[in-house]
């Protein structure tokens, strides 16, 4: 019977090419634009380690003051460190794990004199980086507790500049030079990158190109290298490096990893204490003002999903629902036209269940047309999402059988949805009322 | 033309009045916004710079070898001369940054040395004698700097300002009564004067991001080269003579000593692919609005032509005999604008109350400026418009409908 219906359905379509070419493509441009929206929006707010996100911690302490800030912070303390803070930090190591970061930027300048030099960038971290963030290797590993205390001049760097270095060999225990200086790599990373960037978005967008490579945030300090990122000062430092360290810039991040909600607390209690011992200390005058976020909610605080992104999700979805609220009004037309027809069919026999399985395929016909003219347009939107977006959030954005499979779910959900009351409609029609009037 | 049977004939057909009022409705609350969005992101992108972008571009170099700041300085010296003998380039400057960058140096402007409330904000160009003219950015009071006042140094050291030149922007902010010229202000966070020598016209300050809005204008142009591992020139060429200028700069510097980075990718930009890159977002907004709001109105329209049509033809013989009892043409076709203009009423009355209300919650969840109701007032008419020109074929149709139908009755 089902098939039927269907042949039915699709003689009433083609009875009025207009109508139903509009049906289509009202739900056909509604889903093509949600789902191009979508695809950005989901690329760019993704929980970039679900397993984890929980037990990532970013603490801030307060070294600002309230009169260094700006009103309309909401007392929001600095999002990054001063170095003071974050040794302080690194000592006590109230985590399990934990590192301190910042990006540098380096020159590398090859052995062949007519190759060119070209600058790589990466981060200074500390051993536990690479456990913390589940960073994979190809090669070699990174290193141990003992290679930061050392100082040591050793380097893990990522595939892409073992490809570009060493043509992708096994380089492990290699020399490389940066900036002029002879560095050991210990380990190689499988090309990794989490999206957004989650443990660098004070100094990155979070979609930027991956870092190259990785080095001893001991040795980075050691070497007097400046921040590749911000730096904030509330007053000016006196001048020279040691100045800069003991001033009250910030531009440093610390991660703690913190299984469980008591060592959340413990580290909690512990910032509490160290921003007291700085009150009673007259370093800091004002009341401790800390905060302690994972993952998620750093993310959110740092605002790395882009407003754009939403205010165009959110306008697509509207546009979504007035093309269906159209397609009602037009599937409303085009049953109860028929009025005639089904009182001729429920008067012969047709139960009300027949008529809504009638109509609903019916309108499921429209639901997959406009899916598969959704998906169309959705894939012609996502290629050409680099005209609207920036290019490096356009380029996160892909189409995949998730994405394929959910355009024609909302399609044909949505058709029948919106096919609901024209439906009812139908059904509710009288046989002997129609039959009477002719 | 009476209302009152116009009225009487809609309770009939309730559910398409209803779906029509409310996709007007929407398409108004969506296009509203929309379009509001558009003219406040148009309005950013319009602002203007301040320097003569035509002709300018800009070299992002990076030292390649780790150079103690007096070699950096010296080899910027030497770079700086080399580009100033191109015959296609007009004058050069060292920048730490510049209008548009999107990221650099910033500072609160203090007026007293213990001022501890810091509430003026203000991008710090590293510059020398020759910035203003290669910008080409006009004095409109005091003077430029000149070269022995311009010095070096490196970011961690005490800022050389003794001299500065402000815009004007930040010169009328500071100074609201009289002349900013020989004022002492506090520009290095520290406790250092500075005296004011000169005050620019229009500047833009280093980013164009929303929580610079403020300050969008200020600069303080500081005598110094900022040695640093990554330095900027602002090269301006000679007229017409920008493409060659952009070939021959990077060649000269490389002829002066190849170890330097200067990127494929952004190591040499334009002041208009600057532009493009500050603005990306706003633009790409705007157009995405645009055209999300005339794929909305398309479809609206579509949908008042579709069940406009089905009820002409669903009243065939009820225009039959109104045509038969005296109706002249136009009265048939004055009733169908008439309905539709109801319900066209009725949809923008609740979507201009909608487009108000989305805005609100807009204005509490994103950085977004309250609705002005002139965009209200051009939704609803616009919106008016298109259902009476959307009503109008099949009204016609409708009006073409003999008295002779009337008669037809199965």
């Amino acid at each position: 019977m089902l098939a039927y219906y269907l042949r039915l359905g699709l003689r009433s379509l083609r009875r009025n090419p207009v109508l139903t070419g509009l049906m289509i493509m009202a739900i056909g441009f509604g889903v093509a634009a949600s789902m191009t929206t979508f695809a950005v929006f989901r690329a760019v707010s993704g929980n970039p380690i679900p397993w984890k996100s929980g037990q990532l911690f970013v603490p801030q302490i307060d070294g600002f003051g309230p009169t260094g800030r700006d009103p309309g912070d909401n007392g929001e303390p600095p999002d990054a460190l001063n170095y003071q803070d974050t040794m302080a930090l690194m000592r006590a190591h109230p985590a399990s794990r934990q590192t301190a970061l910042y990006p540098v930027a380096i020159a590398v300048v090859p052995a062949d004199a007519s190759k060119q030099p070209f600058s790589v960038s990466g981060y200074a971290v500390t051993t536990d980086f690479f456990g913390m963030f589940e960073m994979p290797f190809q090669y070699g590993n990174g290193w141990g507790a003992n290679e930061d205390d050392k100082r040591a001049s050793t380097v893990v760097i990522s595939s892409k500049l073992n490809q570009k270095l060493f043509d992708g060999a096994n380089s492990v225990g290699r020399n490389i030079v940066l900036d002029n200086r002879d560095y050991r790599i210990v380990g190689v990373a499988k090309s990794w990158d989490p999206r957004p960037r989650y443990y660098d978005v004070v100094n990155t967008s979070g979609f930027g190109d991956s870092p190259d490579f990785f080095m001893p945030f001991s040795r980075a300090i050691d070497l007097q290298m400046d921040t590749d990122g911000n730096n904030n000062c509330n007053k000016a430092p006196d001048g020279g490096w040691d100045a800069w360290l003991q001033s009250t810039c910030v531009w440093l991040t610390v991660w703690a990893e913190l299984p469980d909600a008591a060592a959340v607390q413990r580290y909690r209690s512990y910032l509490d204490g160290y921003a007291a011992d700085q009150k009673r200390a007259g370093r800091y005058n004002w009341a401790p003002n800390n905060r302690l976020r994972n993952v998620m909610e750093w993310l959110d605080h740092e605002h790395v999903v882009p407003q754009e992104t939403k205010v165009s999700l959110l306008v697509a979805l509207g546009f979504l629902v007035v093309c269906l609220v159209n397609t009602i009004g037009l599937l409303l037309a085009k049953f109860m036209r028929r009025s005639q027809e089904i009182g001729v069919r429920r008067a012969l026999g047709a139960s009300r269940r027949e008529i809504y399985t009638q109509f609903l395929a019916e309108a499921s016909m429209v639901g997959v047309a406009g899916g598969v003219l959704g998906l169309l347009l959705t894939a012609g939107g996502v290629y050409s999402i680099g005209l609207v977006f920036e290019p490096e959030i356009a380029a996160l954005a892909h189409v995949d059988f998730g994405l394929i499979g959910l355009t024609l779910l909302v399609a044909i959900g949505a058709t029948v949805i919106a096919a609901f009351y024209p439906t009812w409609r139908a059904a509710q029609v009288q046989p002997a009322w129609q039959l009477k009037s002719n | 033309m009476q209302i009152k049977p116009i009225l009487a004939a809609m309770r009939h057909h309730r559910a398409g009045t209803v779906l029509i009022a409310l996709q007007i409705a929407l398409t108004l609350a969506i296009v509203c916004n929309a379009l509001f969005i558009i003219q406040q992101r148009m309005a950013r992108v319009s602002r203007p710079s301040g320097v003569d972008e035509s002709n300018l571009f800009v070299i992002q170099n990076f030292w390649a070898d780790q150079s103690s700041p007096q070699r950096i300085d010296a080899q910027m010296r030497a770079d700086l001369l080399a580009l100033r003998e191109l015959g296609s380039v007009q004058d050069v400057a060292p920048a730490n940054s510049f209008p548009m960058r999107g990221s650099g140096w910033d500072n609160f402007i203090k007026t007293t040395p213990d001022q501890i409330r810091s509430t003026l904000d203000s991008a710090i160009y590293f510059t020398d004698d020759h910035t203003l003219a290669t910008l080409g950015v006009s004095l409109i009071e005091g003077r430029n700097f000149t070269s022995s006042e311009v010095g070096s140094q490196t970011p961690p050291d005490p800022m050389l300002a003794s001299e500065v030149i402000i815009s004007k922007a930040l010169a009328q902010t500071m100074f609201p009564q009289g002349s900013a010229l020989g004022k002492t202000i506090y520009v290095s966070g520290g406790n250092r004067p500075s005296t004011v020598i000169g005050v620019t016209d229009t500047l833009q300050a280093h980013t164009v991001a929303n929580w610079m809005n403020e300050y969008a204008y200020n600069a303080v142009l500081v005598p110094a080269r900022l040695l640093t591992d990554r330095t900027f020139y602002l090269v301006r060429s000679r007229p017409g003579q920008l493409a060659a200028a952009m070939r021959d700069a990077p060649k000269a510097l490389f002829a002066q000593s190849r170890m330097r980075i200067i990127n494929r990718k952004d190591g040499v930009m334009s002041f208009a692919q600057v532009r493009k890159a500050a603005y990306g977002r706003d633009v790409g907004m705007a157009i995405l609005m645009g055209i999300v709001s005339l794929v909305l109105l398309a479809i609206t329209a579509a949908g008042i032509v579709g069940l406009t049509s089905f009820w002409v033809g669903q009243r065939r013989k009820q225009i039959g005999i109104r045509r038969a009892l005296g109706a002249t043409r136009h009265d048939i076709l004055s009733y169908f604008l008439t309905e539709n203009l109801l319900i066209g009423i009725t949809g923008v009355a609740i979507g201009a109350v909608l487009a108000l209300g989305i805005n609100l919650w807009m204005v509490t969840q994103f950085e977004m400026a309250r609705l002005s109701l002139a965009y209200v007032a051009i939704g609803v008419i616009a919106l008016l418009l298109l259902g009476q020109g959307a009503v109008l074929a099949p009204a016609v149709r409708a009006s073409n409908v003999p008295p002779v139908e009337a008669t037809r009755s199965v």
